[in-house]
Order: structure tokens, then C-alpha cells, then sequence
């Protein structure tokens, strides 16, 4: 960047946190996508929603586009600055501003690490339940601009369900308030849900404010073992079709399994085909009758065995071995490429099924994880990024696997977000209108297209292909 | 300038080895475990998976090595937490040993550095005997009364501030006296090597001599090689990892053929590095297998305690000071050899004793090596917080397992003013004051 508009920059926010040496472009050149790593201009980190706005207007004015950035554990390059431009970041904006008891309510700064919001509310007897899986890691402004999951999704939904409200700053440099500390608000358009998952496409947030619900009282974890991954899909959609709510309903095949235990080494059993980690809370006795259910369930439909977490310490070792398994995965082969392929609950079985199919067809390794419970899979191809013969089959597996989803009523991407990686893929789920839409949302927010480019987008859309079913 | 880059792409591609740097799938598990990270406003650069990415971008070419890329990776403790912390098993400390030799292969050092690495590494820490007459020149300075005259003038001032600071923690060197081991341990239960290590062989002796007494108290046959050199790792871990490998063959010679059940050091830091000689040996084709024998012997004292049945023993003490203790881990005994509950359960069995957890005692003090010395405004930083998480324990005792995070505690302890009511202690030492 040169010298002129860095001092401009400057001007705005203090020299120490604006950072152009050759190791701060490169330290926020990627996020946790493969094969994806762009140099930014400048990284600058603001203090404050003026320091923002003002940002903003210098960037307008002067064409830069701009990145929001958390702590780049996005999955689908929505953080990678792959148009250049100033990568912003949040950690200076990590304030805890309120804990409202008597409303149920947090408002915070975008930086704030997820965990941190899970810790004070629960403090509290409030409970935050949006967790993905990089909750540690994670800021909430990230999580808010990617509307991420987690593992209890199931039961609470995901980070959308507890946005009440946002301060952001627009292309034009306006600040707008959206929602506020309400049960109810049907005031014009819902502003604040277009804002959540937007990818920051749409505006800067600098403020969030969320909903909490109160802390169940207790809560117990469970792992079944199943001798084949079609056994475990049908005990995931038995335990649904029993009217059965469980907060998370997890998802791990062999592969899985294998890689996860070489980490965690917690004695999961790496010979089983199938595992799947269920959880249920509440008040006690329809937590025990809960547990008993699904047991039942899971043995009616092959479980060699159910076992229950004897204490918290177990139980927490089991989720944190999930969180891990993607990144565990990556043990076995130098590059790993995962996807989210999303399916209604019903199909979870076909869709483990179709998966198994397609990595023999393609001859990939594919290992599959995920929320079965909410028929978000996470087929994770161990591959290399250096033998471009093989990136083509993994290529033409994932095209497979999406088209299957859809034709399964599901969806290309359940938590992760289109970012650039799935941007070529976008219209297959939404059609062309859908995407006519979408893009008139984004030239009303963003006429520059200053915000986040290239993302969501595509410049062109993949080719579909063909399919002959059955 | 340009050829310069072609040189330093080059090294890297010699020294660093891809697969390695490929483990990483950028998650970024490691950064909440990376010190550096947390006490830089979460600085990309200055965690684990930055580092890795400037790694593989200058192998790659697609950047040049300056500067800032220099800072990212001096400035990296090396304690190697982000290891347990990574899912994927990325093999950080040894990609870091890696890089640092590339530099090391090609940068000319500047000069204050290079001083410094002539007068600890190819001096100090190469030969035991040198060690030992530079502490007879720092007990002849501390018995001659001239160090309370100098800390009066201050001298010390010409000093950066560590220095001073250390200059304060550093203990009272003992007279070296020819060390006498107990001849007359009947039928012994173990069979043991001791690895004495120089910092903890001289300055701090007395924790040697403790540790001796201790494991002959619990029925062990000691012997000491005195052809025994410095462990190598302040050279491996700055990229002079051939002069590692020269220390480390003369130990695998020291030790062999030792009729030994173990081979015990009570220093954290050489422990780890003790027990890696098998990988910083691998292509070594007389010591390859050696080393890896070596490994399998190399125990650290809390362990060995814990085999020995040191738990019991503590049952039956009549040790009822009532100290409120707390423990920061050695990083590296923590992180390269896992070793996270044994010093715990040994002084949790202390009666009269109550143990409290120090939150933060997983990450390190910011000592690491030399790394106090060469990168102090960190340090500093990363020290002065972690006695605002002592403070908040109460804890009047920090038990530590290794000499470098000895003085660190001591030194942060003088910092935070706590002189009167807080002190740091080996675990050998206080187990020897609780046992006596």
C-alpha cells in the first residue's frame, strides 16, 4: 500500500495498529480454508464504531474493499482477503457491554471469543447455546456474520435464533441500530436476520446483542456404537421420529474415529464403523427418561452398545474429541477439504449411503463427521493439493455430493457459509432467482461492492452435473 | 539483496521439511495455548499458525525473509504448547528447530547476539568445567560481600532491566565440594543414572545434591557419569543443532553401557530435549539406535518419585506447616513429555500442605531458555502477568521443575514486590524440607 493512503489510515487509527510488514499481510493472507490465500494491503485494527465508520468512508472513497476478519477460522475463504483490499480486524472491540438478567440479554463487541460469553452467562444461570466447534477460538462477530452452528444445534438452533440486535456500519459510512431488547418487533423488515450469516458482505458489525434462555438444570452424554454407518443414519432418524428432541445427536464414522483418538487418546473404540455422541438436558427425570429412549432406540437399530458418561470430565472429553475432528483428520493425508452438505433429518442414512458411493466412484478418502441429528454432514476428503489428478476426482466427488444433497431437499452448505469456495455452487441450491434477489440485496447495502468482494458471488457458476439416478 | 533471497529460500527448502509444514490445515486450535499470541492483542503473527505460514510462504517464494518474518520467529518461546493443543499433530518444535537453522545457515548474526551465543554456547555450556569455574567466579562474588556493595551502587543499572532483576533472584551459589554418593544402599529397588545438567549442577547444586539424597532415602543405587556434557537444547533450539548433536553423542557415550533401570534429570528443559535425542539423531547411522535406547531410560524426577512411592512415604510425614503451594508447569516436561499430573499428585499428598492450581500453569513464564535475555520486553510482559494469576492464588510457595522457571519465579516475584510473603522453590527442594 503506499505511503499516502497509509498515513491516511493512520490518521484514523493509531500507527501501532496498522500493521503492512511482510509478516502481517502474510499472517492475514488465509483463514482455515485450503487452497485459498490472497496478501491483503493493510491490516488495521480499530478501537471503536467511529474508528470504523471512518474507515469505511476513506475506503470508499479511495476503492479499497474491505474484510472483517474474527479469528479466522472460517471454512468457505469468507475471510480470506482474496480481492486484496484491508483486512479489519476486531480483537481492540472485545468488550462484554452488558449483562441485562432481568431481559435475558448480552450485548457485546464483535471481538469478543465466543467461550468468554459462554463462561460469563452460565456464571450467571444463563445459558448461550450456539457452540461451534472452534467456540474457543472464535470471536461472536465472526460467528454472527457466518450465522454459525455448533453441537447443539439440534435442540437450540443455531446463532441466528439469538440475535436480537446489531449496530452496524454501512458501505456509506451510516451507523444503524437494528431490533433491540424485544420478545416481539415486527417493525418493517427484519434488518438483523439479513445482517446474520451476510458474510460481512452487507456492512461492518460493531455491536451484537443477544437473547439467553436460562441454564437447564442438568445434563447427561452418551455414546452408541454401531457395526455399520446405515445403522447409526436410521437410529438418527428413529430417535427424531420418537418425538425426541436431544441437544446434540453427533455423528462419527471409522475414519473418524481413528484420527480423533490418535489426538485425544480418550479410548474411543477405533474399530467400530460408527459412533454417535448424544447428549439431552433439562430437568432430571425427563433427561434420565430421554437417555433411556434413545438407548432403546439406538440398540433397537444394531447398537453393539450405549454407554453413558459417568461425570462431567468424560462428558466434556467426548464433545471436545468431536470439536476436534476435523482438524484431527488432517493427520492422514497432507491437504484436507471438508464439506457441510446439509439434508432434511429423514435423509440422513441415504445421504451417508450416497457419500460412501460416491468416494468409491471418485476413489477419494472421504471420512464423514457431523450433526446428524440435524442432517448436517461434514464429508472431509484427505487428499493432496500437489497431484493435481487427484484434486479433480475430489473436485468431481463434491459436485457429486452437493447435487446429491439437493436432490435430497437439502442444501450445499448447512453452517459454514458460501464464502468463495462455494460461491460456484450457490445457484444450484437458490436458482436463478434466488441469486437475482440476493444480488439486488447487495447492490442496495454495497452498490461499490466494497464489502467483503467476491464473496457469495461467484463470477461464474459451475456447470451442473448430469446425474442417472439409480 | 535478491541473491540473498534465493540463498534464504534455499535454506529453507534444505532445512525445513514440507510434509511437516503441510500437516498444518490452519485451524487455529493452537492459538488460545500460544503465550505469544495472548500477550500480543492476538497477533496472528505471532502464533503457531502464523509462524508455520511465513514458514511455508518463504520456502515457497512468495515472500521474502525480512525483518518482520525474523521477529515472528524470534519471538516464538518455543514452549510448545500448540503441540498438545493441535489435532493434527503438527510437529511445531521441530519445524521451529528447522527454521531457525535455515536463518542460522545463512544470516551473519548481529553482533550483540553473537557475542552472546560465543560466550554461552561455545563456552559456557559445551564443557561442564567451564560452567563450573564461571559459578566459582559468581559464588566468589556473592561470598566477597561485593554483591550487596554492587546492588547498593548499581551497577547493575548498566543492564537491561531482566538482568537486574535476575541478578536479584540468582541463588547463593554453594562451595563446590566433590560430591560424595551413598555407597551402602542395600539391595537397591532401582538401579539409577543422573543426569545433572550444568545450570542445575552449579547454580543450582544443592537441588542436585537434594535430589540425591532423595532417591537413595526411597532406595535407589545412583550413579553419575562425570564424562557427562551440557543436554544441547539452548543450541538445538537456536538453530545450532549441529552443536546439539555433538553434545548429544557424547551423552548417548557417557551413559552407555550403564547397567541402569533409568536415567533421571530434574531439569525440565533438558528432559525434553534428553528424550527427543532419538529424532535429532534419526540419520545418524553409528547413533540412531543408540539414542533411541537412550530415550526410552530418560525419566523426570517427578515421575521417577511417583514410581518410587513417594506418595506413600508422604502419607506418614509429620509436616504441618500449613503452605499454601501452587505449581507452574516446565513447559517442556508438560509439552514434549506430557508430563502433567505427577508433580500435581505429589504435592497434593503433602499433609499440612494444600495444593492450589494456578490457572494459567499450562502456559509458559517466559523464560524459555535464553529467550528472557534476547527477547525481554515479551518476556517481561508474559512474566508480569502470570504474578498477577500467583497473587490470586495466595500461594505462598511456586514449586517449579526446572532451573530456567526457578529463577523466572523468582525473578517475577521480586518484580511484583512480593519478597516478604511469596518465594519459588524445585519440587526437589521442598520435598526434601517436607521429608526431613
Amino acid at each position: 500500500m503506499d505511503a499516502r493512503l497509509l498515513k491516511k489510515i493512520e490518521l484514523i487509527v493509531s500507527a501501532q495498529h496498522v500493521h503492512s510488514s511482510t509478516a502481517s499481510l502474510l499472517a492475514y493472507s488465509y483463514d482455515a480454508t485450503p487452497n485459498f490465500q490472497s496478501l491483503p494491503d493493510v491490516v488495521v485494527a480499530p478501537s471503536n464504531v467511529q474508528e470504523v465508520q471512518s474507515l469505511v468512508l476513506l475506503c470508499a472513497q479511495e476503492g479499497i474493499p474491505i474484510v472483517p476478519r474474527g479469528s479466522g477460522t472460517n471454512l468457505a475463504a469468507g475471510t480470506t482477503p482474496t480481492s486484496g483490499g484491508l483486512v479489519m480486524l476486531f480483537h481492540r472491540m472485545n468488550n462484554i457491554l452488558e449483562l441485562d438478567e432481568e431481559n435475558l440479554t448480552i450485548r457485546v463487541q464483535p471481538g469478543v471469543i465466543t467461550e468468554q460469553i459462554h463462561k460469563i452467562v452460565e456464571d450467571s444461570g444463563l445459558f448461550y447455546p450456539p457452540d461451534p466447534s472452534s467456540m474457543k477460538i472464535s470471536t461472536i462477530g465472526g460467528n454472527v456474520s457466518e450465522n454459525s452452528g455448533g453441537l447443539r444445534g439440534l435442540k437450540y438452533g443455531v446463532t441466528k435464533n439469538y440475535v436480537l440486535g446489531l449496530e452496524v456500519v454501512l458501505a456509506n459510512g451510516d451507523i444503524m441500530r437494528t431490533g433491540g431488547k424485544l420478545a416481539k418487533d415486527v417493525a418493517g423488515y427484519d434488518v438483523t436476520s439479513l445482517f446474520v450469516g451476510a458474510e460481512g458482505t452487507l456492512g461492518i458489525v460493531t455491536e451484537i446483542l443477544l437473547k439467553l434462555i436460562p441454564l437447564p438444570e442438568t445434563k447427561q452424554t452418551m455414546v452408541a456404537i454401531f457395526p455399520s454407518l446405515e445403522e447409526a443414519g436410521s437410529a438418527v432418524s428413529a430417535i427424531i421420529s420418537e418425538k425426541i428432541t436431544p441437544v446434540t445427536l453427533e455423528f462419527m464414522d471409522n475414519g473418524t474415529i481413528r484420527a480423533v483418538e490418535a489426538h485425544a487418546k480418550i479410548g474411543l473404540p477405533v474399530d467400530a464403523e460408527a459412533l454417535l455422541l448424544l447428549e439431552q438436558d433439562g430437568a432430571a427425570g425427563q433427561v434420565q427418561r430421554d437417555m433411556k429412549l434413545m438407548a432403546d432406540v439406538c440398540k433397537h437399530f444394531g447398537a453393539v452398545s450405549v454407554q453413558l458418561a459417568q461425570n462431567e470430565v468424560e462428558a466434556e472429553q467426548l464433545r471436545l474429541a468431536r470439536r476436534t475432528a476435523l482438524s484431527a483428520l488432517a493427520r492422514l493425508r497432507p491437504t484436507t477439504i471438508l464439506e457441510d452438505a446439509t439434508v432434511p433429518r429423514s435423509e440422513i442414512a441415504s445421504m451417508v449411503r450416497e457419500i460412501q458411493r460416491i468416494a468409491q466412484k471418485y476413489n477419494v478418502l472421504i471420512s464423514t463427521f457431523g450433526h446428524a441429528g440435524d442432517g448436517n454432514l461434514h464429508p472431509t476428503c484427505l487428499t493432496d493439493v500437489r497431484n493435481v489428478e487427484e484434486m479433480h476426482r475430489v473436485e468431481a466427488a463434491f459436485e457429486e455430493i452437493f447435487e446429491v444433497a439437493i436432490g435430497l431437499g437439502g442444501t450445499i452448505t448447512g453452517e459454514h457459509g458460501v464464502g468463495e469456495m462455494k460461491a460456484p455452487y450457490l445457484e444450484w441450491k437458490i436458482g436463478a432467482p434466488g441469486i437475482q434477489v440476493m444480488k439486488s440485496i447487495k447492490t442496495a447495502f454495497d452498490p461499490q461492492n466494497m464489502m467483503n468482494p467476491g464473496k457469495i458471488f461467484a463470477k461464474e457458476t459451475k456447470k451442473r452435473v448430469v446425474l442417472a439416478h439409480g | 539483496m535478491v541473491n540473498s533471497q534465493n540463498l534464504m529460500q534455499k535454506a529453507f527448502i534444505e532445512h525445513v521439511n514440507e510434509e511437516k509444514i503441510l500437516d498444518c490445515m490452519r485451524c487455529g486450535f493452537c492459538l488460545p495455548a500460544c503465550p505469544t499470541y495472548l500477550h500480543s492483542e492476538n497477533n496472528e503473527v505471532h502464533s503457531p499458525r502464523g509462524r508455520i505460514a511465513i514458514m511455508k510462504a518463504v520456502r515457497d517464494g512468495i515472500i521474502e525473509w525480512d525483518s518482520s518474518t525474523e521477529e515472528s520467529i524470534d519471538l516464538c518461546l518455543g514452549c510448545r504448547a500448540c503441540e498438545p493443543a493441535c489435532p493434527a499433530g503438527v510437529d511445531y518444535g521441530h519445524l521451529l528447530e528447522q527454521t531457525r537453522a535455515a536463518v542460522q545457515s545463512v544470516k551473519s548474526l548481529p553482533l550483540k547476539e553473537k557475542i552472546s551465543r560465543k560466550v554461552a554456547f561455545d563456552h559456557l555450556f559445551k564443557n561442564q568445567s567451564t560452567m563450573v569455574g564461571a559459578t566459582k567466579l559468581v559464588r566468589a562474588y556473592q561470598a566477597s560481600g561485593l554483591q550487596k556493595v554492587v546492588r547498593k551502587i548499581g551497577f547493575m543499572e548498566l543492564f537491561p532491566p531482566m538482568l537486574k532483576d535476575m541478578e536479584k533472584a540468582m541463588p547463593v551459589v554453594p562451595k563446590l565440594m566433590k560430591r560424595s554418593l551413598s555407597k551402602t544402599v542395600e539391595k537397591p529397588v532401582k538401579h539409577i543414572a543422573f543426569f545433572t545438567g550444568c545450570l542445575m549442577d552449579t547454580m543450582f547444586r544443592e537441588t542436585n545434591d537434594h535430589t540425591i539424597q532423595l532417591l537413595e532415602k526411597l532406595g535407589c543405587k545412583i550413579v553419575i557419569p562425570d564424562t557427562q556434557v551440557c543436554c544441547g537444547a539452548l543450541h538445538g533450539h537456536s538453530g545450532e543443532l549441529e552443536k546439539a548433536k555433538w553434545n548429544a553423542r557424547r551423552n548417548i557415550d557417557a551413559f552407555d553401557y550403564l547397567e541402569v533401570d533409568f536415567i533421571v534429570n530434574n531439569a525440565g528443559g533438558c528432559g525434553a530435549f534428553l528424550a527427543e535425542y532419538g529424532h535429532l539423531l534419526a540419520e545418524d547411522r553409528d547413533y540412531a539406535n543408540k539414542a533411541k535406547d537412550f530415550d526410552a531410560k530418560i525419566i523426570d524426577i517427578s515421575s521417577l518419585l511417583v514410581k518410587l512411592g513417594i506418595k506413600e512415604t508422604l502419607k506418614e510425614v509429620a509436616y504441618e506447616k500449613g503452605d499454601l503451594v501452587t505449581y507452574q508447569d516446565s513447559c517442556h516436561l508438560r509439552n514434549v513429555n506430557r508430563v502433567v499430573n505427577e508433580p500435581r499428585e505429589i504435592l497434593t499428598m503433602i499433609p499440612g500442605t494444600h495444593y492450589i492450581e494456578l490457572p494459567t500453569a499450562g502456559l509458559c513464564c517466559g523464560s524459555a531458555g535464553v529467550y528472557n535475555l534476547l527477547n525481554q520486553e515479551m518476556s517481561l510482559r508474559i512474566l508480569d502477568d502470570k504474578m498477577i494469576d500467583v497473587k490470586e492464588t495466595n500461594a505462598s510457595i511456586i514449586i517449579t521443575t526446572n532451573p530456567g522457571c526457578l529463577l523466572q519465579m523468582r525473578t517475577g516475584i521480586h518484580r511484583a514486590g512480593m519478597d516478604e510473603h511469596v518465594r519459588a522453590e524445585h519440587i526437589v527442594d521442598y520435598l526434601f524440607e517436607v521429608l526431613r
